[in-house]
């Protein structure tokens, strides 16, 4: 152990050490600046009641687990891989029977003072575990079979996230499919994967009987454009049908059923607000509860998306300064200091900061690819695409809500939200990585 | 291991996702400046300032009008949680229906999250209640200062005029440089030099947070501005004359109005009735000012400057002049007059019948000749320099229109009437194009189609006294601080020169006008030891009583200035349905210039100071409107407080009704009314008193006249 001691920066990737430490130091700045209320700064820092001093004491703590992590053999995460994941899904189950409930979710469960939301936590099982399974020697990834497998591995936690009405969680699952791709997953999933999204976009933003109109003259048109073809063989029109027949199905029935029966009203109203369309409230179907409830739900999401944009937007170009900015720290963003952290840059350092924010996540994210492809075992490549995978969707999800672009789905920044549990999760996610990263000559299974 | 390109894939999924975000942000912070403005007003509350406005001023530095505060009480929707809502009800005698109705009306009118005015300008005890328990109502409930008008003398309120909150006609008149509920002067004096009595209103800036609550200043107040206080005006008016003529005006209809001769500044100018301005401010604005808007006798109009009438005997001098300038009479021409002037194949009728009361031309001004005055009309109109009538007549009208009738003069009041001294076209159209010197011969004397406002008959005698010149009638002396730019009393600077009319010519009226109060038909107006001239008149005056037209009770006028010698006061008084202008114009014309040249009045003038106050002279006609409906209006008043037994039982106890006046209250508050129904104001305030049974019979044409 002594020896190890000695190599401990050995093999270390800084340039990801330094971004880490970048990026959450900023956080710790925005949390400040959308928290502080004239009180004595290095008293807030010590004083542990300040969000910032907390998030700075996660920090400490991310600092201290992180040194562990370097200090583990690499073997043990490929070794404990299935048992972490085990592990994670017995933690969701236990979920069921002890949450607590704070804020509208069901995730989260509480000792004493502290909180854990394993839906959080779980990211890093699955992303071993994926690692793992798609390591395996005996996997061979080109078969349905184990795209099945590996496609089951990431969206049993997700489905138990979406149980405790944790859909944005749930929804970062999805982003180990980038992985799957990466691995060989045939490029025809991501296809469909995002026609499906078009067309359930499309569904929202049309009259569905237009909608089915449109579908049945694309079908038309191209068998039409295909005809010659088309005698030769059969199978094209065959194909040609059941696809459009599939589209308007989703359309007129899996979309309806999924937003009324599956999804919650205001997770409905949520994806409609996204595409600016009001909520379609029937009187006859809902109860005057859940009507009640969506009207709600709408006022504040438009108003928490209205005022993120407004914060930001009136940052200008270089932005009104530290603590100048007079929407962040007035209160007038809700969950600033968690899910809209972004709003703080925005405002705070303009278009030019939050600019720069943006390019140390894209650097992250390309130095992470960057290592990724420099493995040499399957196992780090995979988990190293993984921790690429979730922290993009993190910052494309979080930012795309405070600028408008994509719906409210509360998910965190990575590594500047305040929030012990994600703060942790992504210092636990990254410095695996780099443990694994600085045995790069060893060939993991 | 394989697939190389599938990395390049990924790393271009993440570039544009970036990419995505990057343009996104631009279009947000950089081409959508509109989130600057929305930040703003999220975030910056802009309060703003208001000056004191500024104070008026009497010739002696008393302030005819001040300003105090008075106190509401403030309510904040949001912050009601555990406030003591019954402990404040009673205080305030509500009841919780009540506080709930408020509050729901606040809630309509400002909002949750701004203050509104829970109860308007309290009354002193329950401020001192309030005062003292405030804290146990706070933060949902404050208590916030108002600048309000007060008026120390109870007087002046026809020509100050009052402040009331802006309407959407201002707004559109200024640009939108008030806003909704800001204060402006809506008549009078308060109107006409609004942009200066306002001041310059300053703004600040505070921040708030999301609950609208002040959280500090916006950069340190940089963008904010300082409220310059409104200016003072310092104005001819003496308090102690005013006083004195509305005490007279407080139970007639009438009007005086007293200028300084030598500069054109009004002393007093008082419209009768007459009420206290400081009904127009504070908690009970609303229902005093409905009761005076409704009142038959409309104490809100001003008749100094409003009221047209007949002028009658009172413009003999001014004929005087014309006929002597236009060298058809000489001081020493006269004519036999038995009681009547036979001249037009009618009597028009004298009331002196001895034989040389017109022998010249100062007798025929002592005693009011209308033979005398009908015969230098025709002369003058018949004029052998002009071609026709025509000529002659406009030739006398331009002579009448530069001694300030029929014209508007310019005082420094909003809506002043000109009078009516017609035109050559309305006779040619009335008569089809054949009348001559015979069929308006009543203009000499003042009767017809003339009619003039006091203020015009006071200017008039400005003109006399002056022997041919006047300055506009204006009641502002000197503004406070004041710079170049002001314009607003240049057009008072002006010396208007009114004929070419000899100093001689002047100097014969005005020995006759002496005549009038020392020997002629004023002899009740003379005070010894000034020489007053004046000139007494007699309106005829018609109205229309339930469909007929009937001829009512003369007005009685008095027009003067004195002292003769160095004019100090120019005077004219006029009482409507007051019989000779000797009776009651007269005295209270003399009265007044006592009171300003001596200052003081002996004891014996004393009492008839009080005789003259304590008459009422209201017709028989309008008191019975206004008793009629002032009773409706009690009964209303009973019915709204929940007292239905008005409708079985006898009258219920007259409410309190405003105090107008100290003398003469329970008379006046019978109901007053006016005769001659001038014109509807054009001064949006005053919507139309429905009253059909009087017109004013001054526009009507001469009975006798269509006759011949």
């Amino acid at each position: 152990m002594n020896g190890k001691n000695l190599e401990i920066s050995r093999g270390i990737d800084w340039v990801l050490v330094w971004l880490y430490g970048l990026i959450a130091v900023v956080g710790i700045m925005s949390i400040f600046a959308a928290t502080y209320h004239n009180e004595d700064v290095v008293s807030g820092f010590l004083s542990m009641k300040t969000d910032y001093s907390r998030q700075t004491l996660f920090l400490l703590i991310g600092i201290v687990l992180a040194t562990f992590i370097l200090l583990t053999d690499s073997k043990f995460f490929t070794a404990t891989a299935n048992l972490l994941y085990f592990f994670g899904i017995i933690l969701l189950l236990l979920v069921f029977p002890f949450h607590t409930r704070v804020k509208g979710t069901e995730s989260i469960i509480r000792f004493g003072n502290f909180q854990l939301q394993p839906a959080e936590l779980c990211k890093i099982f699955v992303n071993l575990a994926l690692a793992k399974y798609l390591s395996q020697v005996d996997t061979d990834f080109k078969k349905l079979r184990s795209q099945l497998i590996a496609a089951g591995l990431v969206l049993l936690p997700a489905i138990l996230s979406i149980m405790q009405s944790e859909t944005g969680l749930a929804l970062v699952y999805f982003s180990f499919f980038l992985v799957m791709y990466r691995e060989g997953l045939p490029s025809i999933v991501l296809v469909v994967g995002f026609s499906l999204a078009a067309l359930v976009i499309a569904t929202l933003l049309l009259d569905p009987n237009l909608l089915a109109i449109l579908l049945t003259a694309i079908a038309i048109i191209t068998i039409l454009l295909l005809r010659r073809q088309l005698k030769r063989k059969k199978e094209i029109l065959v194909l040609i049908i059941s696809i459009w027949a599939i589209c308007v199905g989703i359309q007129r029935f899996a979309v309806p059923f999924f937003f009324s029966k599956v999804l919650k009203p205001y997770q409905v109203q949520r994806i409609y607000a996204t595409v600016g369309r009001d909520f379609p409230v029937d009187p006859t179907t809902m109860s005057e509860e859940d009507i009640r409830k969506i009207e709600d739900k709408k006022r504040a999401t438009s108003y928490n998306v209205k005022q993120s944009k407004i914060a930001i937007g009136s940052g200008g170009f270089s932005g009104k300064g530290l603590l100048k900015g007079t929407q962040t720290r007035y209160d007038f963003v809700p969950e600033q200091r968690t899910d809209f952290i972004f709003c703080t840059i925005g405002e705070g350092f303009g278009f030019l900061g939050s600019a720069l924010l943006l390019l140390l996540y894209l650097g992250l994210l390309f130095r992470i690819i960057w290592v990724a492809e420099r493995q040499r075992s399957t196992f780090s490549r995979c988990y190293a695409y993984g921790v690429a995978s979730v922290i993009f969707f993190h910052v494309f999800i979080n930012m795309g809500m405070t600028v408008g672009l994509v719906p409210v789905i509360g998910i965190p920044l990575p590594l500047m939200s305040y929030g012990g549990t994600a703060l942790l999760t992504f210092t636990i996610l990254l410095f695996i990585l780099i443990r694994l990263d600085a045995d790069r000559q060893m060939v993991l299974r | 291991m394989f697939n190389q390109s599938r990395q390049t894939v990924i790393q271009f999924i993440v570039l544009s996702a970036v990419i995505i975000l990057l343009v996104r942000l631009f279009i947000l912070q950089v081409l959508s400046p509109q989130y600057k403005i929305q930040a703003m007003d999220n975030a910056v509350a802009r309060t703003t300032i208001y000056p004191d406005r500024g104070i008026i001023f009497d010739r002696n530095d008393k302030p005819v009008l001040e300003n105090t505060v008075t106190h509401d009480l403030m309510i904040m929707p949001t912050q009601l949680k555990g406030v003591d809502t019954l402990g404040l009800c009673r205080i305030l005698g509500i009841d919780t229906l009540a506080f709930r109705d408020r509050l729901v009306s606040s809630i309509l009118k400002n909002g949750r999250y701004r203050p509104s005015v829970f109860e308007a300008s309290l009354p002193v005890e329950k401020f001192v209640k309030l005062q003292e328990s405030i804290y146990r109502f706070e933060p949902g409930f404050f208590l916030q200062d108002r600048p309000i008008r007060s008026y120390p003398y109870k007087v002046a309120a026809h020509l100050l005029g009052y402040i009331g909150e802006v309407d959407s006609s201002i707004l559109k008149r200024t640009n939108f440089y008030y806003q909704m509920g800001d204060y402006a002067g809506l008549t009078g004096l308060e109107r006409f030099y609004e942009p200066i009595l306002m001041g310059q209103r300053g703004v600040k800036y505070q921040l708030k947070d999301n609950k609208n609550r002040l959280v500090g200043s916006y950069e340190n107040g940089k963008f904010d501005t300082a409220a310059t206080a409104g200016r003072s005006l310092r104005t001819y008016l003496d308090v102690g004359i005013q006083q004195l003529a509305e005490k007279f005006m407080a139970n007639k209809l009438g009007a005086v109005v007293a200028i300084e001769p030598k500069t054109g500044g009004i002393i007093a100018m008082a419209s009768g009735p007459t009420y206290d301005p400081n009904l127009l401010t504070g908690s009970e604005r609303k229902r005093n000012f409905s009761w005076l808007l409704t009142d038959t006798a409309r104490p809100l109009y001003n008749r100094a400057i409003k009221g047209q009438y007949p002028p009658g005997s009172t413009v003999k001098p001014s004929q005087a002049l014309i006929g002597l300038d236009e060298g058809v009479i000489t001081p020493a021409s006269g004519i036999g007059c038995n009681g009547a002037y036979y001249g037009c194949n009618r009597a028009i009728k004298c009331t002196e019948h001895w034989s040389g009361h017109a022998a010249s031309l100062r007798l025929a001004i002592a005693w009011s000749c209308n033979s005398f005055f009908s015969n230098t009309y025709r002369l003058a109109v018949d004029n052998p320099k002009y071609s026709n009538v025509r000529e002659g007549y406009a030739a006398w009208r331009h002579y009448m229109n530069s001694f300030g009738l029929g014209v508007r003069l310019g005082v420094d009041l909003p809506s002043e009437d000109k009078g009516n001294v017609s035109d050559t076209s309305f006779y040619n159209k009335l008569y089809k194009g054949s009348w001559n010197s015979c069929t308006n011969v009543s203009l000499g004397i003042g009767q017809g189609e003339i009619t003039a406002t006091p203020l015009q008959m006071a200017n008039l005698m400005c003109i006399i006294a002056n022997k041919g010149y006047y300055y506009v009638p204006h009641f502002v002396k000197s503004i406070d601080g004041k710079s170049t730019i002001d314009t607003a009393l240049n057009a008072y600077k002006l010396r208007h020169e009114v004929t070419h009319i000899s100093d001689t010519m002047y100097q014969v009226v005005q020995m006759g006008m002496q005549d009038v109060v020392e020997k002629g038909t004023a002899k009740p107006a003379y005070v010894a030891g000034i020489n007053i001239a004046g000139k007494t008149g007699t309106a005829e005056n018609y109205g229309i009583i339930n469909g007929k037209r009937e001829k009512l009770q003369d007005h009685s006028w008095f027009v003067c200035f004195a002292p003769r010698e160095d004019p100090k006061i120019a005077i004219a008084v006029v009482v409507e349905n007051a019989g000779f202008g000797a009776t009651w114009a007269g005295p209270i014309a003399s009265l007044l210039v006592e009171k300003y040249l001596r200052d003081t009045l002996s004891a014996e003038r004393l009492k008839e100071v009080d005789r003259i106050a304590s008459k009422e002279i209201i017709l028989p006609v309008v008191k019975q409107k206004r008793m009629r409906l002032d009773s409706l209006r009690r009964i209303r008043l009973a019915l709204e407080m929940g007292d239905s037994s008005v409708l079985q039982n006898a009258p219920p106890p007259a409410p309190e009704r405003p105090k107008l006046d100290i003398n003469v209250q329970k008379d006046r508050y019978g109901n007053p009314v006016i005769v001659p129904m001038p014109e509807p104001e054009p001064d949006s305030q005053n919507r139309k008193v429905k009253d059909t049974t009087l017109k004013s019979a001054a526009r009507l044409p001469n009975d006798e006249r269509k006759k011949s």
